[in-house]
Parts: C-alpha cells; structure tokens; sequence
C-alpha cells in the first residue's frame, strides 16, 4: 500500500548552517541531507555556502569540497567522476542525477541534494542498493544458451542484430530511474523497476540469448513487469539518456504478440 | 550495527514535478472523478424517469453554480482522459515514447482538452440563449 508520507523516524529537520569565508564573491550554498546510524537522531539538513571560485564545475566537486574541507564526516559514493560507474546517484534539484556529471551553474539558486528517494538510507547519501541489485540477479542478466558454441568461434551476431542492444547496453545500474518511478516507490517489493526491466529487455532482444521464452515466462506477472504505468520519469532523469519507459513498453509488446 | 532504525529517504515530497508523472497522476484522477460522474449521470437519468418534479429538482442543482463548475469539471475530464488514453494507445503498440515526443504529445493532450471544453461551454451557451 502507497504510504505518502515519511514515516516518523525519516522526518527531516533543520541541521547545521556552515557560511564562507567573508572574502568568497561567488557563493552558491548547498543544502545536504544527512543522517548519522551512530546516534537515534533524525536525517537534517545542513547548509553549506562554498566559494565556487574555489571549486570545481560539477556538485561532485562541490560534495568533495565539502568533505576535504568544511566537514569530513559527509558520506556518499563516488568513484570514477565521469559518468560510467553510477556510483553518486543521488537527487540533486529535486531530480535524480549523477553528481559527477551534473554542472552546477545548471541550477539556480540554493541547491538541494538528498540521496535517490524512497530508500533506506545507511549513512548521508548512501542508500542501501541491497535489494535493487537482488531484483537485477533475479533476471538472471547473463547469457543463456542451449545450443553448443562453434567449435572454432565465438557466438557471432549480425550488425542488425547488434544494433538492436544499443540504447541498452550503455545502462549503468545507477538506479536513477528506478527511485524516480512512483510506481517503483510504492511496489518496489514486487515491482523491478525500470532500470532492472530495461536489463531484462537487453537479454530478451539479444540475438545470442536463447532463453528468450523463460525471460519473458518470468516477467508475465501483474507486480513485476505490469506495474509500469508509463509514467515515464524514468526516461526523464535517465543520466545516459536511455529509454527505460521504450524498453518496458517492447517487453510488453512481445508478451503480447506471442500469445496471438 | 542495527540496521532496523533506517529512515526512508524523502519521496513525494522532494521530487520536482515532472510533466510526465503530472500528466500520468491527472489521467488517473480524472478516471476516478468520472467514475463518480458516471454515478451522478445515472441519478440524473433515474430523475427523468421519476417525473417532472424530480428531474427539476436535479436540473435546479446542475443550473446552480456549484453544479456548473462540476459538469465543466465532468466535461474536461472527459475530454483529458480521453485524449490521453489515445495518447496511452500509442505508446502501448511502441510509438510516441521518445523523451521529446512524449512532451509534445503531452502539451498537446493538455491544450486539446482545454479547447474542447471552451468549445463545448460555447456550444451550450449557444444552445440555452
């Protein structure tokens, strides 16, 4: 059942404002949630005014500003800072993105930065993907044959056929679109989510697989795949510019044409 | 470490409206506000098969202004859900879902409805006068 409300220990107030230097000319402040497992406080918000004169363009920067020198217990995932690892997914403006690629004179005024929404949260930024990455291996995202391989090659596929997996294969697991999907906030226990269903069609529609019927057998269920309501956030937030929402709406399609 | 006390990060409450889920939300609402219109509509008919005196009873309610604002409220749910479940059809057989189309489908649903509405409004103004 959809609660829309944040349940009482999720509740968030005003936290900690830490100012710049009376010097800065470029202020930008950024307001940050976070939450600390050590104590039983609730998530805050924290203000923190930086010099962008000092920083670098994008709001990862400005987060690893913020850690190295205002306060060092902040806590979020980064890793490859260019936008291929997903690691800083988080809602930043009100819409989930990946910091590292996400420049910051993009948004106007103050900036908000909470982690990927409808999550437990472990610490800060860092929500618990625990059961995200459980959904991905219950698609079974490797491939499936029956046949044996060629004796003397790899299992080719035709540049058409190739084709056919662009637009898929780039997903990176961020899990952006997926914690912007309402349907996803409020059946993610039996909804995969549009970046898992999107994975889901990569397998289906590669030439190679040859599980073809089990894959779809699977996703025939009225939480798993029929959730979708073509809402189509998660098309708008993808970081990659994929299209989840196309994706689901083809698996759909194929359920359909295989029962006539 | 207890993991049991983990607050839920904010949802509804953060994201920025998009066209896209405001769109969906709209469709859903006026489906379920014309589920209630089509209550109102078999009233309506149970009146006219109850009498004259009745069906002006009911026909005093839907001239007073509060029944206007509903039946203009009835008449663009209609025509929103309407258009949409086009749009819903379109995207169902695979068309339509690019980023771009899917927002210009989604303004034009939203100036459809509005223009089909004034336009029944001027129609029955027409009609009473």
């Amino acid at each position: 059942m959809a609660q829309f409300t944040l349940p009482k220990n999720s509740k968030i107030y005003q936290g900690k404002t830490f100012s710049a230097t009376v010097d800065a000319k470029n202020k930008k402040t950024f307001r940050v949630y976070r939450w600390e497992p050590e104590n039983n406080d609730n998530p805050r918000m924290d203000s923190y005014e930086i010099d962008l004169d000092d920083c670098g363009p994008m709001v990862l920067d400005a987060l690893i500003y913020i850690k190295n020198e205002i306060d060092s217990t902040l806590t979020f995932r980064r890793s490859c800072r260019e936008g291929i690892c997903g690691s800083c997914a988080m809602n930043i403006g009100g819409i989930n993105t990946l910091a590292c690629t996400k420049v910051i004179s993009d948004i106007r005024g103050d900036i908000n930065i909470y982690p990927l929404p409808h999550m437990s949260v472990v610490k800060d930024l860092v929500p618990d993907m625990t059961h995200f990455y459980a959904q991905y291996a219950a698609i079974k995202p490797w491939m499936q044959t029956q046949t044996p391989p060629p004796p003397d090659r790899e299992r080719l596929q035709s540049k058409e056929d190739r084709a056919k997996i662009d637009g898929l294969y780039e997903c990176i697991l961020c899990a952006c679109c997926s914690t912007s999907c309402p349907s996803y906030w409020w059946n993610s226990d039996r909804y995969l989510g549009p970046a898992i269903l999107l994975q889901a069609y990569r397998w289906i529609i590669d030439s190679r697989d040859e599980n073809t019927g089990e894959r779809l057998d699977e996703l025939e269920d009225p939480f798993r795949l029929y959730r979708c309501h073509t809402i189509m956030n998660c098309t708008n937030t993808c970081p990659k510019g994929l299209n989840p929402a196309k994706a689901i709406a083809e698996i759909k399609k194929l359920l359909v044409s295989r029962t006539i | 470490m207890a993991t049991v006390n983990r607050p839920l990060s904010p949802h509804l409450q953060i994201y920025k409206p998009q066209l896209t889920s405001l769109l969906s939300i709209t469709h859903r609402g006026t489906g379920v506000f014309l589920s209630i219109g089509a209550l109102f509509l078999s009233c309506w008919l149970l009146s006219v098969a109850n009498g004259p005196e009745s069906y002006q009873t009911i026909q005093n309610h839907i001239l007073a202004w509060y029944g206007q604002t509903l039946l203009y409220a009835w008449v663009f749910s209609l025509y929103y859900h309407l258009c949409n479940g086009i749009r819903h059809l379109f995207w169902d057989i695979g068309l339509g879902l690019e980023l771009k189309t899917t927002y210009i489908s989604g303004y034009a649903v939203v100036i459809l409805s509005v223009l089909m509405t004034a336009v029944t409004w001027y129609l029955a103004c027409g009609v009473g006068t």
